[in-house]
Protein backbone atom coordinates (compact mmCIF):
# COMPACT_ATOMS: atom_id res chain seq x y z
CA UNK A 1 0.00 0.00 0.00
CA UNK A 2 2.87 2.33 0.84
CA UNK A 3 4.41 1.78 -2.57
CA UNK A 4 1.07 2.59 -4.21
CA UNK A 5 0.96 5.90 -2.34
CA UNK A 6 4.59 6.58 -3.18
CA UNK A 7 3.82 5.98 -6.85
CA UNK A 8 0.94 8.49 -6.67
CA UNK A 9 3.25 11.09 -5.14
CA UNK A 10 5.88 10.60 -7.81
CA UNK A 11 3.32 10.60 -10.63
CA UNK A 12 2.25 14.05 -9.43
CA UNK A 13 5.79 15.00 -10.41
CA UNK A 14 4.31 15.51 -13.87
CA UNK A 15 2.22 18.41 -12.55
CA UNK A 16 5.24 19.92 -10.79
CA UNK A 17 7.34 19.63 -13.93
CA UNK A 18 4.59 21.06 -16.14
CA UNK A 19 4.23 24.01 -13.78
CA UNK A 20 7.99 24.59 -13.59
CA UNK A 21 8.46 24.23 -17.35
CA UNK A 22 5.65 26.56 -18.37
CA UNK A 23 6.64 29.14 -15.76
CA UNK A 24 10.23 28.94 -16.99
CA UNK A 25 9.23 29.53 -20.62
CA UNK A 26 7.12 32.56 -19.66
CA UNK A 27 9.80 33.92 -17.37
CA UNK A 28 12.41 33.76 -20.13
CA UNK A 29 10.12 35.83 -22.37
CA UNK A 30 9.47 38.31 -19.54
CA UNK A 31 13.16 38.38 -18.67
CA UNK A 32 14.19 39.17 -22.25
CA UNK A 33 11.60 41.92 -22.47
CA UNK A 34 12.65 43.23 -19.05
CA UNK A 35 16.35 43.22 -19.91
CA UNK A 36 15.72 45.03 -23.20
CA UNK A 37 13.60 47.62 -21.35
CA UNK A 38 16.31 48.10 -18.72
CA UNK A 39 18.92 48.65 -21.43
CA UNK A 40 16.72 50.78 -23.66
CA UNK A 41 17.32 54.45 -24.26
CA UNK A 42 13.79 55.32 -23.12
CA UNK A 43 13.69 56.54 -19.54
CA UNK A 44 10.05 55.46 -19.17
CA UNK A 45 10.80 51.84 -20.11
CA UNK A 46 13.85 51.78 -17.81
CA UNK A 47 11.84 53.11 -14.87
CA UNK A 48 8.96 50.69 -15.48
CA UNK A 49 11.33 47.73 -15.64
CA UNK A 50 13.07 48.97 -12.50
CA UNK A 51 9.79 49.20 -10.60
CA UNK A 52 8.84 45.71 -11.82
CA UNK A 53 12.03 43.99 -10.70
CA UNK A 54 12.39 45.74 -7.36
CA UNK A 55 8.72 45.29 -6.39
CA UNK A 56 8.55 41.63 -7.33
CA UNK A 57 11.84 40.83 -5.65
CA UNK A 58 10.77 42.71 -2.51
CA UNK A 59 7.70 40.57 -1.81
CA UNK A 60 7.85 36.93 -0.66
CA UNK A 61 6.90 34.30 -3.27
CA UNK A 62 4.10 32.98 -1.07
CA UNK A 63 2.51 36.41 -0.63
CA UNK A 64 2.68 37.05 -4.39
CA UNK A 65 1.01 33.70 -4.99
CA UNK A 66 -1.77 34.49 -2.53
CA UNK A 67 -2.18 37.92 -4.15
CA UNK A 68 -2.47 36.31 -7.58
CA UNK A 69 -4.83 33.54 -6.48
CA UNK A 70 -7.12 35.38 -4.06
CA UNK A 71 -6.67 39.14 -4.39
CA UNK A 72 -6.43 39.65 -8.13
CA UNK A 73 -9.67 37.79 -9.05
CA UNK A 74 -11.47 39.64 -6.22
CA UNK A 75 -10.26 42.95 -7.57
CA UNK A 76 -11.33 41.98 -11.10
CA UNK A 77 -14.75 40.87 -9.88
CA UNK A 78 -15.26 44.10 -7.95
CA UNK A 79 -14.35 46.10 -11.04
CA UNK A 80 -16.59 43.98 -13.28
CA UNK A 81 -19.49 44.32 -10.84
CA UNK A 82 -18.92 48.07 -10.57
CA UNK A 83 -19.03 48.30 -14.36
CA UNK A 84 -22.40 46.54 -14.26
CA UNK A 85 -21.51 43.26 -15.93
CA UNK A 86 -22.35 39.79 -14.71
CA UNK A 87 -19.21 37.78 -15.05
CA UNK A 88 -17.21 35.93 -12.45
CA UNK A 89 -13.43 35.58 -12.67
CA UNK A 90 -11.80 32.70 -10.89
CA UNK A 91 -8.24 31.44 -11.25
CA UNK A 92 -7.32 27.82 -11.47
CA UNK A 93 -4.43 26.99 -9.07
CA UNK A 94 -2.25 25.92 -11.98
CA UNK A 95 -2.77 29.15 -13.91
CA UNK A 96 -2.31 31.29 -10.80
CA UNK A 97 0.83 29.38 -9.83
CA UNK A 98 2.27 29.57 -13.32
CA UNK A 99 1.61 33.30 -13.67
CA UNK A 100 3.05 34.06 -10.22
CA UNK A 101 6.21 32.06 -10.79
CA UNK A 102 6.61 33.58 -14.26
CA UNK A 103 6.27 37.06 -12.77
CA UNK A 104 8.80 36.35 -10.01
CA UNK A 105 11.38 34.61 -12.14
CA UNK A 106 10.84 37.04 -14.99
CA UNK A 107 12.28 39.63 -12.62
CA UNK A 108 15.27 37.44 -11.77
CA UNK A 109 15.79 36.57 -15.46
CA UNK A 110 15.69 40.30 -16.28
CA UNK A 111 18.68 40.88 -14.01
CA UNK A 112 20.52 37.80 -15.30
CA UNK A 113 19.99 38.68 -18.97
CA UNK A 114 20.79 42.35 -18.41
CA UNK A 115 24.08 41.45 -16.78
CA UNK A 116 24.96 39.05 -19.60
CA UNK A 117 24.08 41.59 -22.32
CA UNK A 118 26.25 44.20 -20.63
CA UNK A 119 29.24 41.83 -20.71
CA UNK A 120 29.18 41.62 -24.52
CA UNK A 121 31.76 44.09 -25.89
CA UNK A 122 30.11 47.15 -27.43
CA UNK A 123 32.28 46.91 -30.54
CA UNK A 124 30.46 43.78 -31.64
CA UNK A 125 27.12 45.56 -31.84
CA UNK A 126 28.76 48.51 -33.60
CA UNK A 127 30.44 46.17 -36.08
CA UNK A 128 27.13 44.41 -36.79
CA UNK A 129 25.40 47.74 -37.37
CA UNK A 130 28.27 48.84 -39.61
CA UNK A 131 27.72 45.70 -41.70
CA UNK A 132 24.18 46.89 -42.26
CA UNK A 133 22.33 44.53 -39.88
CA UNK A 134 19.17 46.08 -38.43
CA UNK A 135 18.60 46.30 -34.65
CA UNK A 136 16.50 43.10 -34.64
CA UNK A 137 19.01 41.09 -36.65
CA UNK A 138 21.86 42.41 -34.52
CA UNK A 139 20.06 41.23 -31.43
CA UNK A 140 19.09 37.81 -32.77
CA UNK A 141 22.35 36.98 -34.54
CA UNK A 142 25.02 38.70 -32.45
CA UNK A 143 23.76 39.43 -28.94
CA UNK A 144 21.34 36.58 -28.25
CA UNK A 145 23.74 33.65 -28.87
CA UNK A 146 26.44 35.21 -26.70
CA UNK A 147 23.94 36.18 -24.03
CA UNK A 148 22.79 32.54 -23.82
CA UNK A 149 26.32 31.45 -22.97
CA UNK A 150 27.06 34.28 -20.56
CA UNK A 151 23.70 34.01 -18.79
CA UNK A 152 23.86 30.25 -18.31
CA UNK A 153 25.20 30.23 -14.71
CA UNK A 154 22.56 32.74 -13.59
CA UNK A 155 19.90 30.93 -15.60
CA UNK A 156 20.80 27.63 -13.92
CA UNK A 157 20.51 29.24 -10.53
CA UNK A 158 17.12 30.80 -11.34
CA UNK A 159 15.82 27.47 -12.64
CA UNK A 160 16.87 25.65 -9.47
CA UNK A 161 15.14 28.24 -7.28
CA UNK A 162 12.06 28.15 -9.55
CA UNK A 163 11.85 24.36 -9.34
CA UNK A 164 11.75 24.50 -5.55
CA UNK A 165 9.35 27.46 -5.53
CA UNK A 166 6.74 25.35 -7.39
CA UNK A 167 6.09 23.62 -4.04
CA UNK A 168 4.30 26.81 -2.94
CA UNK A 169 1.53 26.13 -5.47
CA UNK A 170 0.44 23.26 -3.20
CA UNK A 171 -0.63 25.92 -0.71
CA UNK A 172 -3.22 27.28 -3.15
CA UNK A 173 -4.49 23.79 -3.89
CA UNK A 174 -2.52 22.53 -6.87
CA UNK A 175 -2.22 18.73 -6.78
CA UNK A 176 1.55 18.68 -7.22
CA UNK A 177 4.15 16.47 -5.52
CA UNK A 178 3.84 18.41 -2.29
CA UNK A 179 0.05 18.29 -1.93
CA UNK A 180 -0.08 14.64 -2.98
CA UNK A 181 2.59 13.88 -0.37
CA UNK A 182 0.44 15.67 2.18
CA UNK A 183 -2.58 13.57 1.21
CA UNK A 184 -0.56 10.36 1.45
CA UNK A 185 0.93 11.48 4.77
CA UNK A 186 -2.52 12.03 6.24
CA UNK A 187 -3.98 8.83 4.81
CA UNK A 188 -1.19 6.57 6.06
CA UNK A 189 -0.14 8.41 9.22
CA UNK A 190 3.46 8.42 7.97
CA UNK A 191 4.20 12.09 7.26
CA UNK A 192 7.97 11.71 7.54
CA UNK A 193 8.12 8.98 4.89
CA UNK A 194 6.08 10.89 2.34
CA UNK A 195 7.62 14.32 2.83
CA UNK A 196 10.98 12.56 2.53
CA UNK A 197 9.88 11.08 -0.81
CA UNK A 198 8.78 14.55 -1.94
CA UNK A 199 12.13 15.97 -0.82
CA UNK A 200 13.96 13.21 -2.71
CA UNK A 201 12.01 14.10 -5.86
CA UNK A 202 13.11 17.75 -5.74
CA UNK A 203 16.70 16.77 -4.87
CA UNK A 204 16.92 14.33 -7.78
CA UNK A 205 15.59 16.96 -10.19
CA UNK A 206 18.03 19.53 -8.82
CA UNK A 207 21.01 17.23 -9.30
CA UNK A 208 19.84 16.17 -12.77
CA UNK A 209 19.36 19.84 -13.77
CA UNK A 210 22.83 20.79 -12.60
CA UNK A 211 24.39 17.94 -14.57
CA UNK A 212 22.42 18.69 -17.76
CA UNK A 213 23.12 22.43 -17.61
CA UNK A 214 26.81 21.78 -16.97
CA UNK A 215 26.83 19.68 -20.15
CA UNK A 216 25.06 22.44 -22.09
CA UNK A 217 27.53 24.95 -20.66
CA UNK A 218 30.45 22.92 -21.97
CA UNK A 219 28.81 22.80 -25.41
CA UNK A 220 28.18 26.55 -25.46
CA UNK A 221 31.72 27.23 -24.31
CA UNK A 222 33.21 25.27 -27.23
CA UNK A 223 35.72 27.42 -29.02
CA UNK A 224 35.85 30.02 -26.29
CA UNK A 225 37.92 28.20 -23.74
CA UNK A 226 41.15 28.37 -25.72
CA UNK A 227 40.92 32.12 -25.96
CA UNK A 228 43.09 34.08 -23.57
CA UNK A 229 41.13 35.91 -20.95
CA UNK B 1 -12.71 48.66 -0.76
CA UNK B 2 -12.56 47.91 2.93
CA UNK B 3 -9.46 49.67 4.17
CA UNK B 4 -11.20 50.42 7.51
CA UNK B 5 -10.82 46.75 8.42
CA UNK B 6 -7.08 47.00 7.76
CA UNK B 7 -6.86 50.15 9.90
CA UNK B 8 -8.66 48.39 12.74
CA UNK B 9 -6.23 45.50 12.47
CA UNK B 10 -3.04 47.53 12.26
CA UNK B 11 -1.95 46.50 15.78
CA UNK B 12 -2.23 42.87 14.64
CA UNK B 13 0.00 43.64 11.64
CA UNK B 14 2.49 45.36 13.95
CA UNK B 15 2.65 42.21 16.07
CA UNK B 16 3.03 40.13 12.92
CA UNK B 17 5.86 42.34 11.68
CA UNK B 18 7.55 41.96 15.06
CA UNK B 19 7.40 38.17 14.77
CA UNK B 20 8.64 38.31 11.15
CA UNK B 21 11.62 40.42 12.18
CA UNK B 22 12.28 38.29 15.24
CA UNK B 23 12.19 35.02 13.27
CA UNK B 24 14.47 36.45 10.58
CA UNK B 25 16.97 37.85 13.09
CA UNK B 26 17.14 34.66 15.15
CA UNK B 27 17.51 32.38 12.13
CA UNK B 28 20.10 34.67 10.57
CA UNK B 29 22.11 35.12 13.78
CA UNK B 30 22.30 31.40 14.55
CA UNK B 31 22.90 30.60 10.88
CA UNK B 32 25.70 33.17 10.69
CA UNK B 33 27.65 31.66 13.60
CA UNK B 34 27.19 28.09 12.34
CA UNK B 35 28.16 29.05 8.79
CA UNK B 36 31.46 30.62 9.87
CA UNK B 37 32.62 27.27 11.20
CA UNK B 38 31.04 25.18 8.46
CA UNK B 39 32.56 27.36 5.72
CA UNK B 40 36.03 26.63 7.13
CA UNK B 41 35.22 22.91 7.18
CA UNK B 42 33.71 23.13 3.67
CA UNK B 43 37.12 24.24 2.35
CA UNK B 44 39.09 21.69 4.36
CA UNK B 45 41.72 19.60 2.58
CA UNK B 46 40.43 16.50 4.33
CA UNK B 47 37.62 14.93 2.24
CA UNK B 48 36.13 13.29 5.36
CA UNK B 49 35.50 16.77 6.70
CA UNK B 50 34.67 18.52 3.44
CA UNK B 51 32.27 16.02 1.90
CA UNK B 52 29.78 15.72 4.80
CA UNK B 53 29.42 19.52 4.80
CA UNK B 54 28.95 19.45 1.02
CA UNK B 55 26.30 16.72 1.44
CA UNK B 56 24.46 18.84 4.00
CA UNK B 57 24.44 21.99 1.86
CA UNK B 58 23.44 19.99 -1.24
CA UNK B 59 20.43 18.41 0.46
CA UNK B 60 19.20 21.59 2.11
CA UNK B 61 19.76 23.76 -0.96
CA UNK B 62 18.32 21.12 -3.27
CA UNK B 63 14.93 20.73 -1.60
CA UNK B 64 12.17 23.30 -0.98
CA UNK B 65 12.09 24.93 2.44
CA UNK B 66 8.42 23.97 2.61
CA UNK B 67 9.39 20.28 2.48
CA UNK B 68 12.01 20.78 5.19
CA UNK B 69 9.53 22.62 7.40
CA UNK B 70 6.81 19.97 6.95
CA UNK B 71 9.32 17.17 7.56
CA UNK B 72 10.23 18.70 10.90
CA UNK B 73 6.81 19.95 12.01
CA UNK B 74 4.54 17.15 10.75
CA UNK B 75 7.08 14.43 9.97
CA UNK B 76 8.79 13.98 13.32
CA UNK B 77 5.48 13.00 14.94
CA UNK B 78 5.74 9.73 13.05
CA UNK B 79 8.37 8.45 15.47
CA UNK B 80 6.86 7.04 18.65
CA UNK B 81 10.23 7.08 20.41
CA UNK B 82 10.60 10.80 19.79
CA UNK B 83 7.04 11.52 20.88
CA UNK B 84 7.71 9.97 24.29
CA UNK B 85 11.07 11.64 24.81
CA UNK B 86 11.63 14.72 26.95
CA UNK B 87 12.35 16.93 23.93
CA UNK B 88 8.86 16.42 22.48
CA UNK B 89 7.24 19.49 24.11
CA UNK B 90 9.91 21.47 22.25
CA UNK B 91 9.60 19.63 18.96
CA UNK B 92 5.81 19.90 18.89
CA UNK B 93 5.94 23.68 19.18
CA UNK B 94 5.54 25.39 15.80
CA UNK B 95 7.92 28.18 16.80
CA UNK B 96 10.76 25.77 17.57
CA UNK B 97 10.13 23.71 14.42
CA UNK B 98 10.07 26.81 12.25
CA UNK B 99 13.31 28.04 13.76
CA UNK B 100 15.04 24.67 13.31
CA UNK B 101 13.93 24.54 9.66
CA UNK B 102 14.95 28.16 8.96
CA UNK B 103 18.34 27.78 10.66
CA UNK B 104 19.14 24.54 8.81
CA UNK B 105 18.11 26.14 5.52
CA UNK B 106 19.83 29.51 5.82
CA UNK B 107 22.99 27.89 7.25
CA UNK B 108 23.28 25.72 4.12
CA UNK B 109 23.07 28.75 1.82
CA UNK B 110 25.27 30.96 3.99
CA UNK B 111 27.93 28.25 4.32
CA UNK B 112 28.23 28.06 0.54
CA UNK B 113 28.35 31.86 0.24
CA UNK B 114 31.10 32.16 2.86
CA UNK B 115 33.03 29.17 1.54
CA UNK B 116 32.88 30.70 -1.95
CA UNK B 117 34.12 34.05 -0.61
CA UNK B 118 36.96 32.27 1.13
CA UNK B 119 38.12 30.52 -2.04
CA UNK B 120 38.72 33.92 -3.63
CA UNK B 121 41.19 35.05 -0.97
CA UNK B 122 44.68 35.25 -2.51
CA UNK B 123 46.87 32.44 -1.17
CA UNK B 124 49.62 34.99 -0.50
CA UNK B 125 47.59 36.60 2.31
CA UNK B 126 47.39 33.30 4.20
CA UNK B 127 51.04 32.50 3.50
CA UNK B 128 52.12 35.92 4.76
CA UNK B 129 50.10 35.44 7.96
CA UNK B 130 51.70 32.03 8.44
CA UNK B 131 55.13 33.51 7.83
CA UNK B 132 54.44 36.05 10.58
CA UNK B 133 54.09 33.09 12.91
CA UNK B 134 50.30 33.22 13.39
CA UNK B 135 48.67 30.01 14.57
CA UNK B 136 45.91 28.52 12.34
CA UNK B 137 43.34 29.88 14.78
CA UNK B 138 44.78 33.40 14.65
CA UNK B 139 44.96 33.21 10.85
CA UNK B 140 41.28 32.30 10.76
CA UNK B 141 40.30 35.03 13.22
CA UNK B 142 42.39 37.88 11.85
CA UNK B 143 42.79 37.16 8.14
CA UNK B 144 40.47 34.47 6.79
CA UNK B 145 37.15 35.37 8.39
CA UNK B 146 37.33 39.18 7.90
CA UNK B 147 38.44 38.77 4.28
CA UNK B 148 35.76 36.14 3.67
CA UNK B 149 33.01 38.32 5.17
CA UNK B 150 33.87 41.45 3.18
CA UNK B 151 34.07 39.40 -0.03
CA UNK B 152 30.69 37.79 0.48
CA UNK B 153 28.86 40.85 1.78
CA UNK B 154 26.60 41.48 -1.23
CA UNK B 155 25.64 37.81 -1.62
CA UNK B 156 25.00 37.59 2.10
CA UNK B 157 22.76 40.66 1.80
CA UNK B 158 20.66 38.77 -0.75
CA UNK B 159 20.48 35.78 1.57
CA UNK B 160 19.17 37.91 4.45
CA UNK B 161 16.39 39.20 2.17
CA UNK B 162 15.59 35.66 1.03
CA UNK B 163 15.45 34.51 4.66
CA UNK B 164 13.19 37.38 5.66
CA UNK B 165 10.85 36.48 2.78
CA UNK B 166 11.03 32.81 3.71
CA UNK B 167 9.59 33.55 7.15
CA UNK B 168 6.24 33.91 5.35
CA UNK B 169 6.17 30.09 5.28
CA UNK B 170 5.81 30.10 9.07
CA UNK B 171 2.15 30.98 8.43
CA UNK B 172 1.62 27.45 7.07
CA UNK B 173 2.25 26.00 10.53
CA UNK B 174 -0.09 28.40 12.37
CA UNK B 175 2.39 31.14 13.33
CA UNK B 176 0.99 34.66 13.22
CA UNK B 177 3.68 36.59 11.40
CA UNK B 178 2.72 39.12 8.70
CA UNK B 179 1.38 36.52 6.23
CA UNK B 180 -0.39 34.63 9.02
CA UNK B 181 -2.07 37.84 10.14
CA UNK B 182 -3.16 38.61 6.57
CA UNK B 183 -4.56 35.11 6.15
CA UNK B 184 -6.48 35.36 9.44
CA UNK B 185 -8.04 38.67 8.44
CA UNK B 186 -9.15 37.22 5.09
CA UNK B 187 -10.86 34.41 6.99
CA UNK B 188 -12.51 36.54 9.66
CA UNK B 189 -13.54 39.53 7.54
CA UNK B 190 -14.29 37.85 4.22
CA UNK B 191 -12.14 40.27 2.26
CA UNK B 192 -9.44 38.89 -0.01
CA UNK B 193 -7.78 41.93 -1.53
CA UNK B 194 -6.68 44.35 1.17
CA UNK B 195 -5.07 42.01 3.74
CA UNK B 196 -2.57 40.51 1.29
CA UNK B 197 -1.77 43.88 -0.29
CA UNK B 198 -1.00 45.25 3.19
CA UNK B 199 1.23 42.24 3.91
CA UNK B 200 3.06 42.77 0.61
CA UNK B 201 3.61 46.45 1.48
CA UNK B 202 5.09 45.51 4.85
CA UNK B 203 7.50 43.03 3.25
CA UNK B 204 8.48 45.60 0.63
CA UNK B 205 9.26 48.14 3.35
CA UNK B 206 11.31 45.59 5.32
CA UNK B 207 13.18 44.64 2.13
CA UNK B 208 14.05 48.26 1.39
CA UNK B 209 15.39 48.66 4.95
CA UNK B 210 17.60 45.59 4.50
CA UNK B 211 18.82 46.77 1.09
CA UNK B 212 19.70 50.18 2.55
CA UNK B 213 21.51 48.61 5.52
CA UNK B 214 23.63 46.43 3.27
CA UNK B 215 24.41 49.34 0.99
CA UNK B 216 25.81 51.21 4.00
CA UNK B 217 27.70 48.11 5.13
CA UNK B 218 29.21 47.64 1.68
CA UNK B 219 30.37 51.26 1.58
CA UNK B 220 31.91 50.87 5.01
CA UNK B 221 33.62 47.48 4.68
CA UNK B 222 33.68 46.19 1.13
CA UNK B 223 35.56 49.09 -0.46
CA UNK B 224 38.58 47.74 -2.28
Amino acid sequence: MLTAYAATVLSAGYVTLKLAGSALALSVVLGLAGALCKLSSSAVLRTLAGIYTSTVRGIPDLVLMLLMFYSLPTLCNDLIAAAGFEYFVEFDPFIAGMLTLALIFGAYMTETFRGALLTIPKGQVEAARAYGLGPVKTFVRIQLPQMARLALPGFTNNWLVLLKATALASLIGLQDVMLTAKGAAEATGQPFTFYLIAGGFYLALTIASVLILMWIGRRLDLGTREMPR
Amino acid sequence: MNWDIILENLPLYAQGAKLTVLLSLMALAIGFVLSLGLALLRNSHNPWVRLPVLGYTLVFRGTPLLVQLFLIYYGLAQFELLRQSIVWPWLSSPLVCVLIAFVLNTTAYTTEIFAGGMRHIPAGEIEAARAYGMSPFTVARRILIPAMLTRSLSLYGNETIMMMHATSLASTVTLMEVTGVARTITLTSYILFEPYVTAAAIYLALTFVLVALFRVAEKRWANP
